[in-house]
Protein backbone atom coordinates (compact mmCIF):
# COMPACT_ATOMS: atom_id res chain seq x y z
CA UNK A 1 0.00 0.00 0.00
CA UNK A 2 1.19 3.55 -0.99
CA UNK A 3 2.05 5.41 2.41
CA UNK A 4 2.87 9.23 1.62
CA UNK A 5 5.09 10.80 3.84
CA UNK A 6 7.29 12.05 1.34
CA UNK A 7 4.55 13.17 -0.83
CA UNK A 8 1.89 13.55 1.80
CA UNK A 9 0.63 17.16 0.27
CA UNK A 10 1.54 16.85 -2.99
CA UNK A 11 -1.89 16.59 -4.20
CA UNK A 12 -2.14 20.00 -3.15
CA UNK A 13 -2.06 22.62 -5.80
CA UNK A 14 -1.02 25.03 -3.20
CA UNK A 15 1.43 23.16 -2.27
CA UNK A 16 4.24 24.36 -4.90
CA UNK A 17 3.67 28.23 -3.23
CA UNK A 18 5.12 29.03 0.06
CA UNK A 19 1.75 30.08 1.71
CA UNK A 20 0.50 26.83 0.53
CA UNK A 21 3.65 24.86 1.94
CA UNK A 22 4.22 26.95 5.52
CA UNK A 23 0.02 26.15 5.63
CA UNK A 24 0.97 22.11 5.99
CA UNK A 25 4.17 23.11 8.13
CA UNK A 26 6.47 23.63 5.71
CA UNK A 27 9.68 25.58 7.02
CA UNK A 28 9.11 24.57 10.66
CA UNK A 29 11.75 21.86 10.11
CA UNK A 30 14.53 24.48 9.43
CA UNK A 31 13.36 26.68 12.28
CA UNK A 32 13.82 23.39 14.52
CA UNK A 33 17.30 22.51 12.25
CA UNK A 34 18.53 25.97 12.89
CA UNK A 35 18.88 25.14 17.01
CA UNK A 36 20.75 22.64 16.95
CA UNK A 37 24.27 22.11 16.32
CA UNK A 38 25.04 20.68 12.26
CA UNK A 39 26.62 17.46 13.86
CA UNK A 40 23.49 16.45 15.41
CA UNK A 41 21.67 17.14 11.92
CA UNK A 42 24.43 14.91 10.46
CA UNK A 43 23.90 11.93 12.72
CA UNK A 44 19.95 12.23 12.94
CA UNK A 45 20.40 11.78 8.83
CA UNK A 46 23.16 8.81 9.52
CA UNK A 47 21.40 6.99 11.94
CA UNK A 48 18.18 7.55 9.56
CA UNK A 49 19.77 4.86 7.00
CA UNK A 50 18.64 7.20 3.99
CA UNK A 51 20.46 6.08 0.90
CA UNK A 52 21.19 8.39 -2.12
CA UNK A 53 17.92 8.30 -3.92
CA UNK A 54 19.57 9.33 -7.56
CA UNK A 55 20.51 5.69 -8.27
CA UNK A 56 23.69 4.55 -6.29
CA UNK A 57 21.79 4.01 -3.20
CA UNK A 58 25.19 5.50 -0.88
CA UNK A 59 23.76 6.64 2.49
CA UNK A 60 23.56 10.29 2.87
CA UNK A 61 24.89 10.78 6.13
CA UNK A 62 28.13 8.85 5.75
CA UNK A 63 28.26 10.93 2.59
CA UNK A 64 28.60 14.11 4.24
CA UNK A 65 30.73 12.70 6.75
CA UNK A 66 33.27 12.55 4.00
CA UNK A 67 34.03 16.34 4.21
CA UNK A 68 36.83 17.55 5.67
CA UNK A 69 36.71 19.04 9.28
CA UNK A 70 38.66 22.26 8.62
CA UNK A 71 36.05 24.86 8.09
CA UNK A 72 37.12 25.51 3.94
CA UNK A 73 34.75 26.66 2.07
CA UNK A 74 31.97 24.17 0.71
CA UNK A 75 29.74 23.39 -1.87
CA UNK A 76 26.49 21.93 -1.96
CA UNK A 77 24.91 20.84 -4.83
CA UNK A 78 21.60 19.31 -5.88
CA UNK A 79 21.33 16.97 -8.89
CA UNK A 80 18.15 17.55 -10.67
CA UNK A 81 19.75 16.15 -13.66
CA UNK A 82 16.73 13.45 -14.10
CA UNK A 83 17.82 11.18 -17.52
CA UNK A 84 18.01 7.42 -16.16
CA UNK A 85 15.38 6.47 -19.02
CA UNK A 86 12.33 5.37 -16.72
CA UNK A 87 12.79 7.84 -14.11
CA UNK A 88 10.43 10.99 -13.63
CA UNK A 89 9.97 10.75 -9.88
CA UNK A 90 12.14 14.30 -9.25
CA UNK A 91 10.54 16.40 -11.62
CA UNK A 92 7.34 15.37 -9.27
CA UNK A 93 9.24 16.72 -6.39
CA UNK A 94 10.67 20.05 -8.45
CA UNK A 95 6.93 20.76 -9.54
CA UNK A 96 4.81 19.92 -7.17
CA UNK A 97 7.01 20.50 -3.76
CA UNK A 98 9.90 22.98 -4.62
CA UNK A 99 10.06 23.73 -1.10
CA UNK A 100 10.09 20.80 0.35
CA UNK A 101 13.79 20.37 -1.74
CA UNK A 102 14.66 24.23 -0.89
CA UNK A 103 14.25 23.04 2.90
CA UNK A 104 16.53 20.20 2.73
CA UNK A 105 19.00 21.92 1.15
CA UNK A 106 18.82 24.81 3.29
CA UNK A 107 18.92 22.49 6.29
CA UNK A 108 21.65 20.24 4.56
CA UNK A 109 23.89 23.15 3.98
CA UNK A 110 23.65 24.37 8.02
CA UNK A 111 24.15 20.67 8.48
CA UNK A 112 27.87 20.71 6.44
CA UNK A 113 28.55 24.17 6.80
CA UNK A 114 28.13 25.29 3.00
CA UNK A 115 27.06 29.07 2.14
CA UNK A 116 26.49 28.45 -1.32
CA UNK A 117 24.16 25.58 -3.23
CA UNK A 118 23.31 25.10 -6.30
CA UNK A 119 20.32 23.02 -8.08
CA UNK A 120 21.36 21.60 -11.48
CA UNK A 121 18.13 21.16 -13.86
CA UNK A 122 18.09 19.31 -16.69
CA UNK A 123 17.84 21.75 -19.82
CA UNK A 124 14.56 20.09 -21.11
CA UNK A 125 12.71 20.79 -17.69
CA UNK A 126 12.03 24.45 -18.49
CA UNK A 127 8.78 24.61 -17.03
CA UNK A 128 9.99 22.81 -13.49
CA UNK A 129 13.11 25.23 -13.41
CA UNK A 130 10.02 28.19 -13.91
CA UNK A 131 8.26 26.88 -10.81
CA UNK A 132 11.70 26.44 -8.66
CA UNK A 133 13.07 30.08 -9.60
CA UNK A 134 9.64 31.00 -8.06
CA UNK A 135 9.70 29.18 -5.24
CA UNK A 136 13.50 29.99 -4.25
CA UNK A 137 12.44 34.15 -4.48
CA UNK A 138 9.76 33.21 -2.31
CA UNK A 139 12.07 31.70 0.13
CA UNK A 140 14.63 34.29 -0.09
CA UNK A 141 11.56 37.35 0.51
CA UNK A 142 10.56 35.07 3.68
CA UNK A 143 14.22 35.05 5.19
CA UNK A 144 14.54 31.39 4.36
CA UNK A 145 17.99 32.51 2.89
CA UNK A 146 20.20 34.71 2.42
CA UNK A 147 22.39 36.33 5.38
CA UNK A 148 21.45 35.50 9.03
CA UNK A 149 18.50 32.97 7.96
CA UNK A 150 16.11 33.56 10.42
CA UNK A 151 18.57 35.10 13.30
CA UNK A 152 20.11 31.84 13.58
CA UNK A 153 23.53 33.69 12.03
CA UNK A 154 24.34 31.13 9.08
CA UNK A 155 24.19 32.56 5.70
CA UNK A 156 23.08 30.59 2.55
CA UNK A 157 22.52 31.10 -0.96
CA UNK A 158 20.91 29.22 -3.53
CA UNK A 159 21.10 29.12 -7.15
CA UNK A 160 19.57 27.18 -10.25
CA UNK A 161 21.48 26.14 -13.13
CA UNK A 162 20.36 24.44 -16.03
CA UNK A 163 21.85 21.87 -18.14
CA UNK A 164 21.71 21.59 -22.02
CA UNK A 165 21.15 18.03 -22.63
CA UNK A 166 23.64 15.13 -21.77
CA UNK A 167 22.90 12.16 -19.60
CA UNK A 168 26.08 11.66 -18.38
CA UNK A 169 25.97 15.31 -16.07
CA UNK A 170 24.04 13.41 -13.97
CA UNK A 171 27.36 12.03 -12.97
CA UNK A 172 28.40 13.93 -10.01
CA UNK A 173 31.89 14.74 -11.46
CA UNK A 174 30.37 15.19 -14.92
CA UNK A 175 27.92 17.47 -12.96
CA UNK A 176 30.76 19.67 -11.77
CA UNK A 177 32.36 19.87 -15.12
CA UNK A 178 29.10 20.95 -16.59
CA UNK A 179 28.57 23.55 -13.48
CA UNK A 180 31.98 25.37 -14.33
CA UNK A 181 31.27 25.21 -17.95
CA UNK A 182 33.51 23.08 -18.97
CA UNK A 183 32.38 19.52 -21.61
CA UNK A 184 30.11 17.53 -19.19
CA UNK A 185 32.85 14.61 -18.80
CA UNK A 186 33.72 12.64 -15.76
CA UNK A 187 37.10 12.81 -13.77
CA UNK A 188 38.96 10.35 -11.70
CA UNK A 189 37.74 9.46 -8.73
CA UNK A 190 39.75 9.49 -6.37
CA UNK A 191 39.44 12.69 -5.83
CA UNK A 192 35.88 12.76 -4.89
CA UNK A 193 34.12 15.34 -4.57
CA UNK A 194 34.10 15.46 -1.24
CA UNK A 195 37.45 16.50 -0.79
CA UNK A 196 37.95 17.93 -4.45
CA UNK A 197 35.07 18.68 -6.39
CA UNK A 198 33.54 22.22 -7.58
CA UNK A 199 36.09 25.00 -8.37
CA UNK A 200 38.85 21.91 -7.02
CA UNK A 201 36.60 22.75 -3.43
CA UNK A 202 34.65 20.17 -0.93
CA UNK A 203 31.15 19.45 -2.59
CA UNK A 204 28.61 17.27 -1.46
CA UNK A 205 26.13 16.24 -4.51
CA UNK A 206 22.57 14.71 -3.51
CA UNK A 207 19.84 13.82 -5.49
CA UNK A 208 16.60 15.78 -5.48
CA UNK A 209 14.19 13.12 -3.33
CA UNK A 210 17.65 12.65 -0.94
CA UNK A 211 17.11 16.34 -0.28
CA UNK A 212 13.66 16.40 -0.10
CA UNK A 213 14.19 13.96 2.52
CA UNK A 214 16.26 15.29 4.53
CA UNK A 215 13.08 18.08 5.22
CA UNK A 216 10.97 14.95 6.29
CA UNK A 217 13.65 13.40 8.60
CA UNK A 218 14.31 16.58 10.41
CA UNK A 219 10.69 16.91 10.67
CA UNK A 220 9.62 13.63 12.03
CA UNK A 221 12.78 12.30 13.08
CA UNK A 222 14.90 9.06 12.06
CA UNK A 223 13.32 6.58 14.42
CA UNK A 224 9.82 7.49 12.84
CA UNK A 225 11.28 7.18 9.24
CA UNK A 226 13.31 4.04 10.10
CA UNK A 227 9.55 2.78 10.97
CA UNK A 228 9.24 2.34 7.31
CA UNK A 229 11.12 0.09 5.42
CA UNK A 230 13.90 -2.66 6.02
CA UNK A 231 16.93 -2.58 8.47
CA UNK A 232 19.22 -2.24 5.09
CA UNK A 233 17.06 0.39 3.37
CA UNK A 234 14.88 2.01 5.54
CA UNK A 235 11.81 4.22 4.84
CA UNK A 236 9.51 5.18 2.09
CA UNK A 237 10.45 5.74 -1.72
CA UNK A 238 9.33 6.91 -4.97
CA UNK A 239 9.10 5.09 -7.52
CA UNK A 240 8.14 5.96 -11.36
CA UNK A 241 6.69 3.37 -13.17
CA UNK A 242 6.07 3.58 -16.87
CA UNK A 243 5.73 0.96 -19.77
CA UNK A 244 2.66 -1.51 -19.92
CA UNK A 245 1.05 -1.46 -16.87
CA UNK A 246 -3.17 0.37 -16.73
CA UNK A 247 -1.67 3.31 -14.35
CA UNK A 248 1.68 5.01 -14.70
CA UNK A 249 2.86 7.19 -12.79
CA UNK A 250 5.14 8.28 -9.22
CA UNK A 251 3.95 6.06 -6.30
CA UNK A 252 5.58 6.35 -2.96
CA UNK A 253 5.68 3.17 -1.16
CA UNK A 254 7.57 1.72 2.14
CA UNK A 255 11.16 -0.01 0.68
CA UNK A 256 10.15 -3.54 1.14
CA UNK A 257 7.54 -3.60 -0.14
CA UNK A 258 6.43 -6.15 -3.09
CA UNK A 259 7.61 -5.66 -6.77
CA UNK A 260 4.81 -7.29 -7.92
CA UNK A 261 2.26 -5.49 -5.87
CA UNK A 262 3.10 -2.31 -7.00
CA UNK A 263 2.55 -3.48 -9.83
CA UNK A 264 -0.78 -5.15 -9.37
CA UNK A 265 -1.77 -3.11 -6.79
CA UNK A 266 -0.89 0.43 -7.27
CA UNK A 267 -0.41 0.19 -10.88
CA UNK A 268 -3.42 -1.34 -11.86
CA UNK A 269 -2.08 -4.45 -13.37
CA UNK A 270 -1.17 -5.24 -16.99
CA UNK A 271 -3.66 -4.61 -19.90
CA UNK A 272 -6.22 -7.08 -20.38
CA UNK A 273 -5.31 -10.04 -22.10
CA UNK A 274 -1.58 -9.18 -21.46
CA UNK A 275 0.90 -11.13 -19.63
CA UNK A 276 3.92 -10.50 -17.90
CA UNK A 277 7.49 -10.86 -19.84
CA UNK A 278 9.89 -8.79 -17.56
CA UNK A 279 10.85 -5.85 -15.45
CA UNK A 280 13.88 -3.25 -15.60
CA UNK A 281 13.56 -2.10 -11.88
CA UNK A 282 15.78 0.50 -11.38
CA UNK A 283 16.05 2.58 -14.56
CA UNK A 284 17.66 1.44 -17.89
CA UNK A 285 20.93 0.59 -16.49
CA UNK A 286 19.52 -2.12 -14.52
CA UNK A 287 19.76 -5.36 -15.79
CA UNK A 288 16.70 -7.01 -16.58
CA UNK A 289 14.00 -9.22 -14.73
CA UNK A 290 12.10 -12.29 -15.94
CA UNK A 291 8.45 -12.33 -15.01
CA UNK A 292 9.77 -15.42 -12.66
CA UNK A 293 12.10 -13.20 -11.26
CA UNK A 294 9.89 -10.20 -10.57
CA UNK A 295 7.38 -12.66 -8.57
CA UNK A 296 10.62 -13.00 -6.22
CA UNK A 297 11.51 -9.22 -5.64
CA UNK A 298 10.87 -6.92 -2.73
CA UNK A 299 11.91 -2.86 -3.42
CA UNK A 300 14.85 -2.72 -1.41
CA UNK A 301 18.68 -2.62 -2.47
CA UNK A 302 19.66 -5.87 -0.82
CA UNK A 303 16.88 -7.88 -3.03
CA UNK A 304 17.43 -6.31 -6.18
CA UNK A 305 21.74 -6.80 -5.36
CA UNK A 306 20.58 -10.76 -4.73
CA UNK A 307 18.59 -10.62 -8.26
CA UNK A 308 21.82 -9.37 -9.51
CA UNK A 309 19.86 -6.06 -10.60
CA UNK A 310 19.65 -2.84 -8.93
CA UNK A 311 16.92 -0.67 -7.25
CA UNK A 312 18.75 2.06 -9.00
CA UNK A 313 16.42 5.72 -9.14
CA UNK A 314 13.34 3.83 -8.67
CA UNK A 315 11.97 3.45 -12.11
CA UNK A 316 10.27 -0.23 -13.02
CA UNK A 317 9.77 -0.45 -16.67
CA UNK A 318 6.98 -2.61 -16.62
CA UNK A 319 7.29 -4.87 -20.29
CA UNK A 320 4.32 -7.04 -20.92
CA UNK A 321 5.03 -10.24 -23.83
CA UNK A 322 3.71 -7.81 -27.08
CA UNK A 323 7.14 -6.47 -26.80
CA UNK A 324 10.25 -7.55 -28.78
CA UNK A 325 13.37 -8.61 -26.95
CA UNK A 326 15.74 -7.39 -29.26
CA UNK A 327 13.50 -4.63 -30.17
CA UNK A 328 13.86 -2.88 -26.69
CA UNK A 329 16.91 -3.88 -26.64
CA UNK A 330 18.11 -1.82 -29.73
CA UNK A 331 16.52 1.61 -28.49
CA UNK A 332 18.72 1.25 -24.95
CA UNK A 333 22.22 0.31 -26.84
CA UNK A 334 21.37 3.50 -29.29
CA UNK A 335 20.77 5.51 -25.91
CA UNK A 336 24.45 4.64 -24.56
CA UNK A 337 25.88 5.13 -27.80
CA UNK A 338 24.57 8.68 -28.07
CA UNK A 339 25.12 9.61 -24.68
CA UNK A 340 28.61 8.13 -24.22
CA UNK A 341 30.75 10.82 -23.35
CA UNK A 342 33.80 9.27 -25.65
CA UNK A 343 36.77 9.60 -23.07
CA UNK A 344 37.09 6.50 -22.28
CA UNK A 345 37.63 4.06 -25.20
CA UNK A 346 35.75 0.72 -23.80
CA UNK A 347 32.59 2.95 -23.48
CA UNK A 348 33.05 5.08 -26.71
CA UNK A 349 33.98 1.97 -28.70
CA UNK A 350 31.87 -0.63 -26.87
CA UNK A 351 28.42 1.17 -26.94
CA UNK A 352 28.88 1.80 -30.71
CA UNK A 353 29.50 -2.02 -31.00
CA UNK A 354 26.77 -2.75 -29.18
CA UNK A 355 24.58 -0.78 -30.94
CA UNK A 356 25.79 -1.64 -34.56
CA UNK A 357 25.71 -5.68 -33.75
CA UNK A 358 21.92 -4.74 -32.00
CA UNK A 359 20.98 -3.27 -35.36
CA UNK A 360 22.51 -5.63 -37.56
CA UNK A 361 20.72 -8.53 -35.69
CA UNK A 362 17.45 -5.96 -36.42
CA UNK A 363 18.54 -5.70 -39.63
CA UNK A 364 17.98 -9.58 -40.87
CA UNK A 365 22.05 -9.72 -41.56
CA UNK A 366 22.72 -10.99 -38.13
CA UNK A 367 24.79 -14.26 -37.18
CA UNK A 368 24.49 -16.56 -34.34
CA UNK A 369 27.86 -15.88 -33.02
CA UNK A 370 26.89 -11.88 -33.00
CA UNK A 371 25.01 -12.68 -30.08
CA UNK A 372 28.29 -14.08 -28.80
CA UNK A 373 30.15 -11.34 -29.47
CA UNK A 374 27.37 -8.73 -28.32
CA UNK A 375 27.79 -10.76 -24.85
CA UNK A 376 32.38 -10.71 -25.12
CA UNK A 377 31.91 -7.22 -26.29
CA UNK A 378 29.93 -6.08 -22.89
CA UNK A 379 31.87 -7.83 -20.75
CA UNK A 380 34.80 -6.26 -21.71
CA UNK A 381 33.20 -2.86 -20.92
CA UNK A 382 33.01 -3.66 -17.53
CA UNK A 383 35.46 -1.72 -14.88
CA UNK A 384 37.79 -0.33 -17.19
CA UNK A 385 36.39 3.26 -17.29
CA UNK A 386 36.25 6.42 -15.85
CA UNK A 387 32.55 6.64 -14.79
CA UNK A 388 30.20 4.07 -14.08
CA UNK A 389 27.62 4.44 -17.70
CA UNK A 390 29.96 2.09 -19.41
CA UNK A 391 28.80 -0.58 -16.89
CA UNK A 392 25.38 0.67 -17.05
CA UNK A 393 25.12 -0.04 -20.64
CA UNK A 394 26.97 -3.71 -20.28
CA UNK A 395 24.16 -4.65 -18.03
CA UNK A 396 21.16 -4.14 -19.74
CA UNK A 397 22.91 -6.20 -22.87
CA UNK A 398 24.52 -9.07 -21.47
CA UNK A 399 20.74 -9.42 -19.50
CA UNK A 400 18.78 -9.05 -22.08
CA UNK A 401 21.09 -11.54 -24.58
CA UNK A 402 21.34 -14.52 -21.48
CA UNK A 403 17.54 -14.08 -20.06
CA UNK A 404 16.14 -13.95 -23.52
CA UNK A 405 18.16 -15.53 -25.76
CA UNK A 406 15.35 -17.47 -27.80
CA UNK A 407 14.40 -14.22 -29.11
CA UNK A 408 18.09 -13.13 -30.52
CA UNK A 409 18.16 -16.55 -31.63
CA UNK A 410 14.99 -16.40 -33.51
CA UNK A 411 15.71 -12.71 -35.06
CA UNK A 412 19.13 -14.62 -36.51
CA UNK A 413 17.20 -17.67 -37.51
CA UNK A 414 14.17 -16.25 -39.56
CA UNK A 415 14.93 -12.62 -40.14
CA UNK A 416 11.96 -11.16 -38.03
CA UNK A 417 10.96 -11.27 -34.41
CA UNK A 418 9.60 -13.97 -32.44
CA UNK A 419 6.68 -11.42 -31.37
CA UNK A 420 3.50 -11.69 -33.25
CA UNK A 421 3.44 -8.46 -34.87
CA UNK A 422 6.91 -7.80 -33.57
CA UNK A 423 9.36 -5.55 -36.08
CA UNK A 424 10.50 -7.38 -38.81
CA UNK A 425 14.04 -7.00 -40.26
CA UNK A 426 14.35 -3.54 -40.99
CA UNK A 427 17.10 -0.68 -40.18
CA UNK A 428 15.05 1.78 -37.49
CA UNK A 429 16.44 4.61 -35.62
CA UNK B 1 26.90 38.29 -38.70
CA UNK B 2 25.04 37.48 -35.51
CA UNK B 3 25.11 40.23 -32.41
CA UNK B 4 23.25 39.92 -29.21
CA UNK B 5 19.96 42.28 -28.87
CA UNK B 6 20.67 44.66 -26.75
CA UNK B 7 18.52 42.90 -23.95
CA UNK B 8 20.69 39.40 -25.03
CA UNK B 9 24.07 41.41 -24.24
CA UNK B 10 22.55 42.72 -20.64
CA UNK B 11 21.51 39.20 -20.07
CA UNK B 12 24.77 37.47 -20.71
CA UNK B 13 26.60 40.02 -19.34
CA UNK B 14 24.57 39.50 -15.95
CA UNK B 15 25.06 36.10 -16.16
CA UNK B 16 28.95 36.38 -16.29
CA UNK B 17 28.63 38.03 -12.85
CA UNK B 18 26.16 35.50 -11.62
CA UNK B 19 28.17 32.31 -10.89
CA UNK B 20 31.69 31.98 -9.69
CA UNK B 21 33.33 31.30 -12.77
CA UNK B 22 32.75 33.56 -15.99
CA UNK B 23 32.83 30.44 -17.73
CA UNK B 24 29.82 28.57 -15.83
CA UNK B 25 27.99 32.00 -18.06
CA UNK B 26 28.88 29.67 -21.19
CA UNK B 27 25.37 27.26 -21.47
CA UNK B 28 22.78 29.97 -20.62
CA UNK B 29 24.90 32.19 -23.54
CA UNK B 30 24.41 29.70 -25.61
CA UNK B 31 20.39 29.97 -24.65
CA UNK B 32 20.30 32.98 -25.17
CA UNK B 33 21.85 33.83 -27.94
CA UNK B 34 19.95 30.58 -29.42
CA UNK B 35 16.99 32.09 -29.01
CA UNK B 36 17.74 35.28 -30.97
CA UNK B 37 19.51 33.13 -33.70
CA UNK B 38 16.21 31.39 -35.11
CA UNK B 39 16.96 28.03 -32.56
CA UNK B 40 20.40 27.41 -33.59
CA UNK B 41 24.18 28.13 -33.24
CA UNK B 42 26.61 29.42 -36.28
CA UNK B 43 30.21 29.55 -36.22
CA UNK B 44 29.41 33.99 -35.91
CA UNK B 45 27.59 33.04 -32.93
CA UNK B 46 30.16 31.59 -30.79
CA UNK B 47 32.50 34.23 -33.15
CA UNK B 48 30.32 36.80 -30.89
CA UNK B 49 29.94 35.56 -27.57
CA UNK B 50 33.88 34.93 -27.75
CA UNK B 51 34.03 38.56 -27.80
CA UNK B 52 31.39 39.56 -25.47
CA UNK B 53 32.31 37.11 -23.20
CA UNK B 54 36.22 37.50 -23.55
CA UNK B 55 37.01 33.56 -23.30
CA UNK B 56 38.55 31.38 -26.34
CA UNK B 57 36.16 30.73 -28.89
CA UNK B 58 37.39 27.08 -28.55
CA UNK B 59 35.88 27.31 -24.82
CA UNK B 60 32.40 28.10 -25.96
CA UNK B 61 32.68 25.79 -29.17
CA UNK B 62 33.28 22.81 -26.67
CA UNK B 63 30.19 23.28 -24.95
CA UNK B 64 28.26 23.97 -27.96
CA UNK B 65 29.43 20.62 -29.57
CA UNK B 66 29.06 18.53 -26.54
CA UNK B 67 25.48 19.69 -25.43
CA UNK B 68 22.67 17.90 -27.83
CA UNK B 69 19.93 21.00 -26.73
CA UNK B 70 22.29 23.37 -28.92
CA UNK B 71 20.98 22.98 -32.12
CA UNK B 72 23.76 22.48 -35.05
CA UNK B 73 21.50 23.85 -37.92
CA UNK B 74 18.46 25.57 -38.03
CA UNK B 75 15.40 24.34 -36.49
CA UNK B 76 11.98 25.35 -37.19
CA UNK B 77 9.83 28.35 -35.64
CA UNK B 78 8.13 25.34 -33.78
CA UNK B 79 11.11 22.62 -32.91
CA UNK B 80 9.24 19.19 -32.07
CA UNK B 81 11.38 16.37 -30.37
CA UNK B 82 9.87 12.68 -30.15
CA UNK B 83 11.00 10.66 -27.40
CA UNK B 84 11.92 7.55 -28.43
CA UNK B 85 13.72 6.00 -25.72
CA UNK B 86 12.21 2.75 -24.02
CA UNK B 87 9.22 3.78 -21.98
CA UNK B 88 8.08 6.08 -25.19
CA UNK B 89 8.86 3.29 -27.48
CA UNK B 90 6.77 0.91 -26.06
CA UNK B 91 3.71 2.96 -25.93
CA UNK B 92 4.21 4.08 -29.42
CA UNK B 93 6.56 6.64 -29.64
CA UNK B 94 8.38 5.61 -32.55
CA UNK B 95 4.90 5.14 -34.63
CA UNK B 96 4.46 9.15 -33.60
CA UNK B 97 7.29 10.24 -34.68
CA UNK B 98 6.87 8.61 -37.94
CA UNK B 99 3.33 9.78 -38.21
CA UNK B 100 4.12 13.68 -37.39
CA UNK B 101 7.00 13.26 -40.24
CA UNK B 102 4.60 11.88 -42.93
CA UNK B 103 2.11 14.44 -41.93
CA UNK B 104 3.69 17.53 -42.46
CA UNK B 105 5.94 15.67 -45.43
CA UNK B 106 9.81 16.39 -43.90
CA UNK B 107 12.36 14.66 -43.24
CA UNK B 108 13.67 14.44 -39.36
CA UNK B 109 16.13 16.76 -38.32
CA UNK B 110 15.00 19.19 -41.67
CA UNK B 111 12.66 22.30 -41.69
CA UNK B 112 9.10 22.55 -43.41
CA UNK B 113 9.39 25.19 -46.78
CA UNK B 114 7.23 27.36 -44.68
CA UNK B 115 10.08 27.09 -42.11
CA UNK B 116 7.37 26.18 -39.43
CA UNK B 117 8.38 22.79 -38.22
CA UNK B 118 11.34 20.87 -37.71
CA UNK B 119 11.17 17.18 -35.52
CA UNK B 120 13.84 14.98 -34.08
CA UNK B 121 13.60 11.97 -32.41
CA UNK B 122 15.23 12.32 -28.90
CA UNK B 123 16.22 10.47 -25.83
CA UNK B 124 14.47 9.92 -22.37
CA UNK B 125 12.66 13.56 -21.34
CA UNK B 126 11.78 12.82 -18.32
CA UNK B 127 8.00 11.93 -18.99
CA UNK B 128 7.60 7.99 -18.94
CA UNK B 129 4.50 7.64 -17.11
CA UNK B 130 2.83 9.77 -19.83
CA UNK B 131 4.08 8.56 -22.48
CA UNK B 132 3.86 8.95 -25.46
CA UNK B 133 5.14 12.42 -25.55
CA UNK B 134 6.78 15.31 -27.47
CA UNK B 135 8.21 18.73 -26.74
CA UNK B 136 7.65 21.61 -28.76
CA UNK B 137 10.06 23.85 -28.20
CA UNK B 138 9.98 24.40 -24.09
CA UNK B 139 6.86 23.04 -23.58
CA UNK B 140 5.41 19.07 -23.13
CA UNK B 141 2.65 17.21 -24.39
CA UNK B 142 2.08 14.21 -23.38
CA UNK B 143 -0.59 11.10 -23.54
CA UNK B 144 -0.11 11.75 -26.99
CA UNK B 145 -2.29 9.90 -29.93
CA UNK B 146 -0.44 10.47 -33.44
CA UNK B 147 -4.11 12.42 -34.24
CA UNK B 148 -3.98 14.66 -31.02
CA UNK B 149 -0.17 15.76 -32.01
CA UNK B 150 -0.62 16.65 -35.48
CA UNK B 151 -3.65 18.56 -34.13
CA UNK B 152 -1.68 20.50 -31.27
CA UNK B 153 0.78 21.01 -34.04
CA UNK B 154 -1.37 22.29 -36.75
CA UNK B 155 -3.02 24.90 -34.00
CA UNK B 156 0.22 26.32 -32.94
Amino acid sequence: MEVKLLSEHYHHDDFREISGYQKRGGYEALKMALKKKPQEIIDEVKNSGLRGRGGAGFPTGIKWGFLPKNGEPRYLLCNADEGEPGTFKDRVILERAPHQLIEGMIISAFAIGSHKSYIYIRGEYVKSRKILEKAIKEAYAQGFLGENILGSGFKHDLDVYSGAGAYICGEETALISSLEGKKGQPTLKPPFPAIEGYLQKPTIINNVESLASVTLISRIGSQAYRKYGTEKSPGTKLFSVSGNVCKPGTYEVPLGYPLMDLINVECGGLRTGRSLKAVIPGGSSAPVLTAEEAQKAFLTYESMAELKTMLGSGAVIVIDDSNCMVDLLHVLTHFYHHESCGQCTPCREGTGWLNKLCGTLMSGQGRLQDIELMDQVARNMMGRTICALSDAAAGPVISFVSKFRSEFEFFVREGRSKIKGGPHAQMHH
Amino acid sequence: MFRLSKKGLEFVQSEMKRYETKRSAIIPALYCAQNENDGWISQDVIAHLSEVMELPASQIHEVFEFYTMFNKRPVGKNHVQVCCNISCAMNGGRELADHILKEFSVNENEVTSDGKLSVSRVECLGSCGTAPMMQVNDDYYENLTPERAVEILKDL
